[in-house]
């Protein structure tokens, strides 16, 4: 048969182009089909919710490709990656890939804006991992959205990037409004189980709190792992600014982090403490779902 | 939606398959006390009884329209203290974990980074298993 590309039109699905010709119906069934793909990389697993296209047209398979060079770039495991030698004073930013200067300078601002409890060296070591993932997976996100499509979704270990709403189907899908995306958060205190569902057709769920092995995000102004939060929960239009405000209120303990939050402009974060009380900021009951 | 069920089977399994026990002789099977009737509308689906070395599991998964509303199961080990144990504990938390990810109908999962190692055990896996 040859290999078919399928390219989705910039307006989502209005016009569907096959090189070579595929009949109409197998043409609008590739459309409706999706695929989940899961890849390890960055010490962590990345889900993409995509649609068919995305793999027939190569931008699930660009989007894999950026994530593992942002690890190649950014990981403090690999003793070559840019971070680990600039870390080691071993080179200059200058020498390093140019995202490397993005990514220092994003991580100053979340740094000014948090009072110091989110800094790209977190131990005092050069590590702006708080940052790059959430980052990475938005960006990877963004190829997707650039190659055509209207709907997808991608988890980076646990922060997710929403795009479109969810898939839509039949005769009436390209009119039909969006149903949003339903991310559940993590109860903190029972594996598998769920704190509660959150509703999103755009944006980014971010949740930092103590991982598999137990605390490992470190305050800053202390050295020594954060305490008071069981896990914190932030919404918003961007994965990578979500990711970091999580990580720095988490870093903040309760009560700091409740009136930081709600001074984000177009942030909401929802948190569980320690003790298995709840709080969130004053525009996060919508994102909740309803049912 | 069935392959989070096998997910969640296998992982009991490989539960099971951790203990110690001093030899694997004839072993005592427990059923439990009553299964729950069906109600209107739900139909059963008995898997095959599973050998393990400690004995077999049985699993029943009850569907209503498509949808799993209850997983029972038939037959499990209980000979010794922590064969119990684990019949108590830990097979409601395995069958919890199937039902809370299918009723909730949600797409993916936020929460604390997990490792790839990790990621095997955690909601999302089961998501992105049923494809």
């Amino acid at each position: 048969m040859g290999r078919v590309r399928l390219i989705a039109a910039a307006d989502g699905g209005g016009v569907l182009s096959a090189f070579p010709l595929l009949p109409a119906t197998a043409a609008v069934a590739a459309v409706a089909a999706r695929v989940r793909h899961a890849e390890p990389v960055m010490g962590t697993v990345v889900s993409f919710d995509v649609p068919a296209a995305a793999v027939a047209d190569g931008s699930l398979e660009s989007a894999v490709r950026w994530l593992h060079w942002v690890d190649r770039i950014f990981s403090p495991y690999r003793p070559d990656s840019d971070v680990s030698l600039l870390a080691a004073a071993e080179v200059t930013v200058d020498a390093c890939a140019p995202e490397v200067a993005e990514v220092i300078s994003a991580c100053t601002a979340v740094r000014l804006s948090s009072g110091g409890y989110f800094t790209a060296a977190p131990s005092g070591v050069f590590d702006p991992s708080g940052y790059v993932k959430g980052w990475a997976v938005e960006r990877a996100a963004g190829l997707l959205t650039a190659a055509g499509s209207s709907s997808h979704l991608v988890n980076g270990g646990g922060d997710v990037q929403c795009v479109g709403g969810r898939p839509r189907s039949g005769p009436a899908a390209a009119a039909a409004a969006a149903e949003p995306w339903r991310v559940g958060v993590a109860d903190p205190f029972h594996r598998a189980g769920l704190a509660l569902v959150v509703e999103a057709a755009d944006g980014a769920v971010a949740t930092s709190g103590t991982a598999e092995r137990g605390a490992h995000i470190i305050d800053p102004h202390q050295g020594a792992p954060a305490s008071g939060l069981a896990s914190l929960t932030v919404v918003g239009p961007s994965l990578a600014l979500a990711d970091a405000y999580a990580t720095a209120a988490f870093a903040m303990g309760p009560d700091r982090a409740r009136d930081w939050t709600e001074s984000l402009d177009g942030y909401e974060a929802y948190a569980i403490t320690a003790d298995g009380d709840t709080w969130q900021t004053s525009g996060f009951a919508a994102h909740i779902a309803a049912d | 939606m069935l392959a989070a069920v096998v997910v969640t089977v296998a992982g009991l399994i490989a539960l099971l398959s951790f203990k110690t026990h001093t030899n694997g002789s004839e072993r005592s099977v427990a059923a439990p006390a009553s299964v729950p009737p069906l109600l209107a509308g739900e139909h059963a689906l008995t898997g095959a009884a599973v050998a393990t070395v400690y004995g077999p599991v049985q699993v029943r998964v009850v569907e209503r329209s498509r949808t799993i509303v209850a997983v029972n199961i038939l037959r499990h080990p209980a000979e010794t203290t922590m064969d119990i144990q684990i019949g108590q504990f830990a097979f409601p938390r395995l069958v919890g974990e199937t039902l809370a990810a299918q009723s909730a109908r949600i797409d993916s999962v936020s929460g604390a980074t997990y490792t790839s190692h990790g990621y095997i055990a955690s909601l999302q896996s089961a998501l992105d298993k049923q494809g």
